[in-house]
């Protein structure tokens, strides 16, 4: 019951004190490029997540089961991004295969997601900070719910930001941070949500 | 290829193509480590390493990897000399390692290495891919320090060494050296929000800001002074055929 008290609390760490994008800046780059259309930011949102969650899952047990009782543990890096990369591959396959609508909404983003530093970021954070296997899967739950939130309504935000009257030199992509950092002060107001 | 070629190649990544500025690549690094003014310097020098290294390998073995394949491959190559700096620094610059953190293991899908990889070596030779990686890593590391020296100098008032780079502290008495800016004695007119990860938000965006409009101004300028050269020449033109006349 402890544990699963600890378990849900990480979650609610993990996705709203300690942001994936506003307080831990992973995956900045596709919540700039991509958080401009509502449609688009919630799928590459939810690919994401769905990558994050799989490859804690598979990364895991290599890390501690393989490379490990190997001895070789600072192949980390290298193994988790080859993991990673073979596993948007398989993604993007099944998807393929089985919703080819969804397929062709995700198009570009499918494999974009393989340089997404949220994925390698949380798994390496997870095997860093030698958290146990609830605690992982933990923090990447937590991650893919706070990056899908956040995304979400940042491409909000940015729809609005469009018809908008913004000064010339902010126009674009100065505009777009600034939105990032108001939000950011705004999550800052949570980080006592759990002291 | 010619000697202004090379020249070329390792400038137009430090202002012209700068990666970060210019480009918008690699924001993730910029924002994560540009808490202090020292870190970003780590950072910088560390990422200029692994774009050199990966950059003339991959410029080395360019004829060598499949096209098919070349993604892949590009990554396991970046991958391994990430994997070579990080262990270096964990042993030489332990503070260092600790500041920068799960940030250093990131450089491995960092954009703008993938990018000089696909982009620039894998279609030039090795020397001009080694100077492209020495200009794109200096314009890097001078744009996150230039942000760094914002938000550490308005988010605590001073600047901080010794710190990271323990060597200073060690040949100053073992106290990190520290600069008062912001505060003295009585008074502190710094800002804490620009320490926490919204000032990196905002002082980049501010800052992307101030460039677009200084060339604005330039654009606007050109505009100004082709429209007053057109109407010079128009009024000579009609002074002379008021001569002829």
């Amino acid at each position: 019951m402890n544990y699963l008290a600890a378990f849900l609390l990480a979650i609610v760490s993990y996705s709203l004190v300690s942001n994936v994008v506003l307080s831990r800046f992973y995956g900045i780059c596709s919540f700039i490029g991509v958080g401009n259309k509502i449609k688009s930011a919630a799928s590459m949102g939810i690919a994401v997540s769905f990558v994050i969650i799989m490859a804690a899952l598979i990364c895991y047990p290599i890390y501690n089961f393989i490379l490990v009782p190997a001895g070789v543990p600072y192949l980390d890096t290298i193994t988790f991004i080859l993991v990673i990369a073979s596993l948007v591959q398989v993604v993007g396959l099944f998807i393929k295969k089985f919703s080819p609508s969804l397929y062709k909404a995700l198009g570009i983003y499918l494999p974009l997601i393989t340089t997404n530093c949220a994925v390698l970021g949380v798994v390496s954070e997870n095997t860093a900070s030698k958290l146990d296997f609830g605690m992982s899967m933990a923090n990447a739950i937590g991650t893919s719910i706070g990056f899908l939130v956040v995304i979400i309504i940042y491409a909000c935000i940015r729809e609005r930001l469009e018809s908008s009257n913004v000064p010339k030199a902010f126009k674009g992509i100065p505009i777009a941070l600034i939105t990032a950092g108001i939000m950011a002060i705004a999550f800052l107001g949570l980080s006592g949500l759990i002291g | 290829m010619a000697k202004g070629e090379h020249k070329q190649s390792f400038i137009a990544g430090i202002i012209a193509e700068n990666p970060l500025f210019v480009s918008l690549l690699g924001m993730c690094p910029a924002l994560a480590v540009t808490k202090s003014l020292e870190s970003a310097i780590g950072m910088g020098i560390l990422f200029t390493i692994v774009l050199v290294c990966s950059n003339v390998l991959v410029s080395l073995l360019r004829k060598v990897i499949p096209e098919e394949v070349r993604t892949p491959c590009f990554i396991v190559i970046i991958a391994t000399f990430v994997t070579l700096t990080k262990m270096f620094t964990e042993a030489f610059l332990p503070e260092l390692y600790s500041s920068l953190g799960v940030f250093l293991s990131l450089l491995v899908v960092n954009c703008i290495i993938l990018g000089r990889s696909e982009a620039f070596a894998s279609k030039n030779g090795v020397l001009d891919s080694f100077l492209d990686g020495i200009g794109n890593g200096i314009g890097f590391l001078m744009a996150i320090c230039l942000i760094a020296l914002f938000r550490e100098v308005l988010g605590t008032g001073q600047l901080t060494f010794g710190n990271t780079f323990t060597f200073i502290a060690d040949a100053h008495n073992g106290e990190p050296i520290k600069l008062w800016i912001l505060k003295g004695e009585g008074y502190d007119v710094s800002f804490s929000i620009f320490s926490t990860p919204a000032g990196g938000f905002l002082v980049l965006g501010i800052t992307l800001a101030i460039m677009a409009a200084i060339n604005n101004m330039k654009a606007n300028k050109k505009k100004v002074d082709a429209r007053i050269k057109a109407q010079k020449a128009k009024e000579e033109a009609a002074k002379k055929r008021e001569v002829a006349q």
